[in-house]
């Protein structure tokens, strides 16, 4: 993190439309540049009635041309105040927090043969912050590899989006999955190489649910970064666990301050290597949100 | 046992400026009447928003003599105008937190005072004992949090109890104590006279109220622990009348907190009788609430023609 001293900024919105039944896509004009943003990052948004003295934490879905896109789900009061601001108001908005999701740890992997296609695999609120992650997937992918573009389609501007991934033998395949609208599907082709659609109610893409997809497409990845419900999450850590596949997660729980004062957001975490307690509570706003899917002890 | 800097020249004082904000409580001076409430600081994280060393003291979470695992999630709720916490006092234990924690907070010019939370007298005790050893500044004796599932009822709010656990405390500590007094009591005064007829050398308060929220589409309590701790500006009004009675029924120094959101808030905490101040729900929702609230008393004073925490005190009328 550079530029922008951590603290709570001014912003405004540049736009706040719905893009789903409940799901809204909010734009906000921001100074930090997307080098000092982590996909799997979050920001806290304030709101302006005062009585709700809680800060809204909400995934960081893009950062673009000093640009935060952020979406969110419309699930109580507060929620339904966000959803009401109108572009060229101001709302106040923390610096991003958290941790984010282990890219260089990827990339490593990347580096060498054994690690070829890379799974995105999340389900309903969880697909906001794969669309960063895979805008970073794909530019540590192009940085791996000396594999030039198709000659005739070379993006100037952002030549990471044209290197040839069959070339390169790499893949980023998305699977995500809804209730039933899906949102954000068009967004994720931008940078996968294919993005699998369920839903649960089958009205489109697979019937069924994300683990279900990616057993179905024939267990295509060999590194996992999944988002989503915590069933969705232990399943597929589960999974992965068990074909000794790498997975990093991204938790959800109730926060206080989102910066890990209050310890209202704790989860259970087994480090690999510590032998000596059965598990650590770490925070999840500020030891994760993003944790390795083994070290996790899922409550039920 | 309490004195207010009349603006003598020496350091330490606001120099950029003729406000004297220094205050002396139990032989131990701050540079600022500002302190963190306790269970809303942490070094590393707060310390991540602003200088440390612009606070006058840092009151740590909770210290209990064996590590506490606290509740299971959800922990926090929101509430209208404030939030619920059940914690539950989760902490690595008095040795860990001397070994990694301490000196880390000694590292700065900022005061530090250990808050201590215990299950039984043994447990309080045996934290004090070995917090006595330290280079801790002060002790702040949790005797109410209602948190905490055993034991039902809480040491602060049963008279004979208050008195018990600090005349104990006391007999053990070579540090000041301030006892930490709940507001889930009939008559405050009552309980603060007695801890300071057992020898307390400061008195906080007030901790938080027990609350309760329910989610009545799931049918059930937000919070695990279904009760919690109710803080923030819906709370501040109780304070303040707390604090105004406290002040009126003791002579020791009272550290004053709930729900001070600004610092036109910390005034009305000084005029009802605090000493001094902590902010505890503010520095959750704005990491830099403590030196913001600092600045905007100093603006206050400035404005108002105040060179001193004392004329803020002797001011109400």
């Amino acid at each position: 993190m550079t530029g922008v001293a951590p603290g709570i900024l001014e912003s405004k919105i540049l736009g706040n439309e719905q893009i789903a039944r409940e799901i809204y896509r909010m734009t906000l004009e921001y100074e930090g540049g997307e080098n000092e943003i982590k996909p799997g990052q979050f920001v806290n948004l304030y709101l302006n009635d005062k009585s709700m003295i809680l800060p809204r934490p909400v995934s960081i879905c893009k950062v673009e041309n000093n640009r935060l896109t952020l979406v969110y789900r419309v699930v109580g009061k507060g929620t339904e105040a966000l959803s009401s601001y109108a572009p060229g108001d101001s709302i106040r908005v923390s610096t991003p927090l958290g941790n984010g999701y282990d890219v260089t740890d990827i990339a490593r992997r990347l580096g060498t043969e054994c690690t070829k296609t890379i799974v995105l695999a999340a389900g309903g609120l969880g697909v906001p912050p794969m669309i960063e992650l895979a805008k970073s997937l794909r530019k540590a992918i192009a940085g791996t590899t000396d594999i030039p573009h198709a000659a005739d389609s070379v993006n100037e501007a952002a030549p990471f989006l044209t290197v040839d991934m069959a070339a390169a033998n790499k893949k980023l395949i998305a699977v995500i999955g809804f209730q039933d609208e899906v949102f954000l599907s068009e967004e994720l082709e931008q940078y996968c190489d294919s993005v699998l659609v369920a839903t649960d109610n089958g009205s489109r893409g697979f019937h069924g649910n994300v683990l279900e997809l990616i057993k179905t497409a024939g267990d295509p990845g060999d590194y996992y970064l999944a988002c989503g419900p915590k069933p969705m999450l232990k399943a597929v850590a589960d999974y992965c666990v068990e074909k000794d596949i790498p997975i990093q997660v991204s938790l959800e729980e109730r926060m206080g301050c989102g910066y890990g004062a209050c310890v209202g957001c704790t989860c259970k975490i087994k480090e690999e290597n510590d032998t000596e307690v059965p598990f650590k509570l770490k925070k999840v706003c500020k030891d994760g949100p993003v944790f390795r899917g083994n070290e996790v002890v899922w409550d039920d | 046992m309490i004195s207010f800097h009349k603006n003598q020249k020496s350091a330490g004082s606001n120099a950029d400026c003729d406000l004297d904000l220094r205050v002396t409580i139990a032989g131990v001076t701050l540079d600022n009447p500002v302190t963190t409430a306790s269970g809303t600081f942490s070094a590393k994280e707060s310390g991540a928003f602003y200088d440390i060393n612009e606070l006058g003291a840092v009151i740590t979470k909770g210290v209990s003599l064996e590590p506490w695992d606290g509740n299971p999630t959800p922990r926090i709720a929101e509430a209208y105008g404030g939030m619920l916490n059940a914690v539950g006092l989760q902490n690595p234990g008095v040795d860990a937190f001397i070994r990694d924690e301490l000196p880390y907070l000694k590292s700065f010019k900022t005061k530090v005072i250990v808050n201590v939370a215990g299950k039984t007298k043994d447990e309080y005790c045996r934290a004090v004992e070995k917090l006595s050893e330290t280079d801790a500044d002060m002790l702040e004796i949790n005797i109410s949090c209602p948190n905490i599932k055993e034991g039902g009822i809480s040491f602060g709010a049963d008279t004979a109890m208050a008195a018990d656990i600090t005349k104990a405390v006391k007999r053990i500590s070579t540090k000041p104590i301030l006892m930490k007094l709940t507001p889930n009591v009939t008559d405050i005064a009552e309980i603060a006279r007695v801890v300071e007829a057992e020898g307390a050398d400061g008195i906080s308060l007030i901790n938080t109220l027990l609350g309760m929220k329910i989610d009545i589409y799931k049918k059930k309590p937000v919070l695990w622990n279904r009760m919690g701790g109710l803080s923030g500006p819906v709370v501040k009004p109780v304070a303040v009348r707390m604090v105004y009675q406290v002040r009126r029924a003791v002579k020791i120094p009272v550290i004053g907190l709930g729900g001070i959101m600004t610092g036109e808030d910390a005034v009305e905490f000084f005029m009802a009788g605090a000493d001094v101040i902590s902010i505890g729900t503010a520095a959750l929702v704005d990491p830099q609430a403590p030196v913001r609230i600092k600045r905007e008393l100093i603006d206050f004073m400035k404005n108002n023609g105040y060179k001193n925490l004392q004329e803020i005190r002797d001011a109400l009328l």
